[in-house]
């Protein structure tokens, strides 16, 4: 007669804390790097853009078709083929280290997005009397972009972290640890629905959390 | 001073050129309170933008105090800029910033110390009467309040010029009444020159010195207003001066002339001339008899005029009529 928490022994449980700490690690690793790359990325999107203030199509092209081919590839497809390159650059491909690369390559893009469509966001007129006023388009991104969209901004950045943790979740196919990898070993090949459970109640409180301090800083910086 | 020589607008669309201006020439004088009008889509606001380099001509030039704007490069464009303000029909303020960051938004441009933004910001303010607001955001405030922290922010680097876009149609009258003075005033006691672009004749009336009348990208009329808005020649103009007109008379007074006997006349009477007792002088020396069927007094500005609409009865009315032009007044003759 199998119980419900019959794996939940305290071996287990400090697994599941390691789990949770890697999946912390993965997240606080990729998300700084995601946006730092997906910001500018977002940005330059947005500049050279249709109706952009530096429109240049031919760019813009190019840049649009980079993100849209990463943002294509299945993250688990992206991660198998990220691997000779996470080894030469993180020394391995395995663990937190070796997860970081591929999520932050695979979240950039999609942050991007996310940034180009909050600018887009932000009334042409506000930009024109920037314009108007002789500002340089270093103090339009600066003083007036990203403080106009910082709500749609950070709505974005929630959006891409929830992401971040569907990402790592399928880590567990090539081995980079984390409560994904888990819920996967434990509670999939080995059928131990107990840890399953637990490991996925983590994660929901994780997502929402937080999803309610995204939501949080969307209406503190909201000014409509 | 700044001139259009033979300035010409076309847009570039997938369904061919649009021409929003067609080659014109108008210069306008330092100083001034200047008024551009015509019907939406007229090409008002590209003939104002031609000002700043927000647009660039298809072809001619425009000059301001003799610097072709075309000419200049990134650094001069945005020199030129920093001394010409702007404001706008949907205000287009900073949401993000308190109604003393806007303000202070290109003030921060030009890179000045703190300490002098925030005394240039409190000077604004109190000039624009919006003390008690500094430190709430655009959402807070109403219409007329937004416009004011517009026209701050607009004069917040002391430029010479200032280009007005509609800044009064999003406003009720009241309010478009108590921004109006505001720049009335700005212009009376900083000679800040001020080009403004409306479709209401009221505006032009109440502020402006001088007017242009756009007609479909054409300019068709151009002078002071006195001049323009009492003896209106294009159909446009007539039909801008009749919609002012009817704002303030109303049909009920009018009277049907044809129950009247008599030579009717309009008499317009300009500044001084409005309040001097011709009627009553004209009368005893001609022997006329003369009915008044409307009239009033407002003002052009700061100029009064008065326009009388009268019929004369009996007496020598041919002298009459040569006796109130002698007067300095002018005479129309609605039905002989
Ligand atoms: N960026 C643009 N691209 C294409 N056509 C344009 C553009 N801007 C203006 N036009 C066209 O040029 C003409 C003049 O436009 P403009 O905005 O100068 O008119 P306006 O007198 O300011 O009108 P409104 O009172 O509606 O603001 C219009 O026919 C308009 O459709
Ligand atoms: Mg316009």
């Amino acid at each position: 007669m199998s119980g419900w928490f019959e794996h939940l022994d305290a071996g287990k449980w400090a697994e599941i804390g390691t789990a949770t700490l890697d999946t912390l690690l993965m997240l606080g690793g990729s998300l700084p790097l995601t946006i730092l790359i997906g910001l500018p990325l977002g940005i330059c999107l947005f500049l050279t853009g249709p109706r952009g203030l530096h429109a240049k199509p031919a760019l813009y092209g190019v840049l649009a078709l980079l993100v849209n081919l990463l943002r294509s590839v299945p993250f688990i497809i992206l991660m198998i083929v990220l691997i000779p390159v996470t080894l030469a650059a993180m020394g391995t491909s395995l663990g937190v280290r070796g997860a970081i690369l591929p999520l932050v390559i695979g979240a950039a893009p999609f942050y991007a997005r996310l940034v180009e469509t909050a600018l887009r966001e932000v009334d042409r007129g506000v930009i024109e009397a920037s314009l108007a006023m002789g500002a340089r388009t270093r103090q339009i991104v600066w003083r007036v972009l990203l403080p106009e969209a910082r709500p749609g901004l950070i709505a974005g950045a929630t959006v891409t972290t929830v992401a971040l943790i569907g990402f790592t979740a399928m880590g567990g196919a090539i081995g980079s640890g984390g409560l994904g990898d888990l819920a996967y070993r434990d509670g999939y090949l080995r059928s131990h629905t107990d840890v399953a459970v637990v490991t996925v109640v983590l994660l929901l409180v994780l997502v929402q959390a937080l999803q309610m301090v995204g939501d949080r800083l969307v209406a503190r910086f909201t000014r409509r | 001073m700044i001139e259009f020589q033979q300035i010409e607008k076309r847009y570039r669309t997938a369904a061919g050129d649009v021409v929003a201006l067609h080659p014109l020439d108008l210069a306008i004088p330092a100083g001034q309170v200047f008024g551009i009008i015509g019907q939406s889509g007229a090409g008002k606001s590209t003939l104002l933008r031609l000002i700043n380099g927000l647009e660039r001509p298809s072809s001619g030039r425009v000059l301001v105090d003799g610097t072709d704007v075309a000419a200049l490069d990134g650094a001069g464009l945005r020199g030129l800029r920093q001394r010409i303000g702007m404001i706008f029909q949907h205000f287009n303020l900073f949401s993000a910033r308190t109604v003393a960051g806007n303000i202070a938004f290109p003030l921060e441009l030009a890179a000045l110390p703190a300490a002098r933004i925030r005394a240039r910001v409190d000077e604004l303010l109190e000039r624009v009467g919006l003390t008690a607001q500094r430190d709430k955001y655009p959402a807070q405030l109403s219409g007329g309040q937004k416009q004011r922290v517009g026209i701050a922010r607009a004069l917040a680097t002391e430029p010479g010029l200032l280009l007005c876009d509609e800044a009064t149609s999003a406003l009720d009258p009241q309010t478009t009444a108590s921004v109006l003075d505001l720049l009335s005033g700005i212009n009376r006691d900083l000679g800040l020159s001020i080009v403004l672009i409306t479709h209401e004749m009221d505006v032009i009336r109440r502020i402006c010195d001088a007017v242009a009348v756009l007609d479909q990208g054409r300019l068709v009329e151009t002078g002071p207003v006195t001049e323009v808005f009492l003896h209106p020649r294009h159909p446009t103009t007539r039909r801008f001066v009749a919609e002012a007109d009817h704002d303030e008379t109303g049909e009920a007074t009018r009277v049907r002339y044809s129950d009247i006997r008599g030579r009717i006349l309009r008499l317009t009477f300009l500044g001084e001339s409005t309040f001097r007792p011709v009627l009553g002088r004209v009368a005893r020396d001609t022997g006329i008899d003369f009915t008044i069927l409307s009239g009033r007094i407002e003002h052009i500005r700061e100029t009064p005029y008065g326009q009388l609409t009268v019929a004369l009865q009996g007496g020598n009315a041919d002298a009459a009529q040569a006796a109130f032009a002698d007067a300095g007044v002018h005479v129309e003759e609605i039905r002989a």
